[in-house]
């Protein structure tokens, strides 16, 4: 019974937790892409964009 | 709640976003393109002849300037994301942050994710001098980082040593140093430069209350049956 208990609490995160990893990651990709993947057609169409908003760009 | 703070995060970021486009538009790209005439050649800093500092407003460029609305979009759309995530971990079930209170959650955003790391690397003309790109990446993310520890720190830490421990972390990532470049080169005069550094920085923060305040909103008076 209490290992039981214990293992549900180990795994049993709140579904604020889960909201802030899934957004916190997604959140996190979206930067990364739009700000920082240096793949040439994407840094030509963001360039301004990162410029503007501080992002390291060349 | 996982769909509820995904769709707020995108929803506010996406007109955040739009909103700081257009004002970065109006008041940052007319000085970035200004600054390419220098880092091209067409115009020539400290030449021969003295050139004129003003520009005739060039136009609207359909397709740079709506994949600049597109990218600001999606940036800000991650910004949200990030954001909704630190405030669905700072509310209590049932509790819910006000708009008011938004605006300065975005601020705090705004430090953390723009005017930190500006401190030791300001955003930049295009055509000034630099180093090399991935260093200065990971030091961007190490400084966003840190800096967004040291403010949750200071807002919902407990015990006095959240301060000194605060500080250490905003301090830190510019005792080390960003990457700086060995020789200056920039072409481009350097009225140009700040007045883009500080018009970047100024569009970022009204976008980022923009966002903080459209989020906490949307958190708030979203239907729950979202998830």
């Amino acid at each position: 019974m209490i290992t039981a208990l214990r293992r549900k609490a180990l795994f049993d995160i709140s579904s604020r937790q889960a909201a802030a990893l899934v957004c916190g990651i997604l959140g996190l990709g979206l930067i990364t892409i739009a700000g920082n993947v240096q793949a040439s057609a994407l840094h030509a169409a963001a360039h301004d964009v990162r410029h503007a908003n501080g992002f390291v760009c060349h | 709640m996982i769909a509820k703070s995904l769709t707020s995060g995108i929803v506010a970021g996406a007109a955040a976003g739009l909103l700081t486009g257009l004002l970065q538009l109006s008041f940052v790209q007319p000085v970035l393109l200004h600054a390419e005439l220098y880092e091209t050649g067409e115009l020539v800093h400290r030449g021969a002849e003295a050139v004129s500092a003003q520009l005739e407003w060039s136009g609207i460029d359909p397709v740079r300037d709506g994949l600049s609305l597109l990218f600001s979009m999606l940036i800000f759309a991650g910004y949200g994301l990030l954001l909704s995530a630190a405030m669905a971990l700072a509310t209590a079930d049932g509790a819910s942050i006000s708009p008011r209170e938004g605006a300065v959650w975005g601020v705090c955003g705004f430090v953390a994710a723009q005017l930190a790391p500006a401190f030791s690397l300001p955003p930049e003309v295009p055509g000034s001098a630099h180093v090399d790109l991935s260093d200065r990446q990971v030091w961007w993310y190490a400084t966003v980082a840190v800096t967004a520890v040291a403010l949750w720190l200071l807002a919902f830490g407990r015990g006095h040593w959240r301060v000194p421990a605060a500080v250490v972390l905003l301090l830190a990532p510019h005792v080390i140093g960003a990457p700086q470049p060995e020789h200056f080169e920039g072409p481009v005069p350097q009225e140009i430069a700040a007045l883009f550094a500080s018009r970047a920085l100024g569009a970022g923060l009204a976008g980022w209350v923009m966002l903080g305040a459209i989020l906490a909103w949307l958190r708030r008076n979203a239907p729950e049956d979202l998830g």
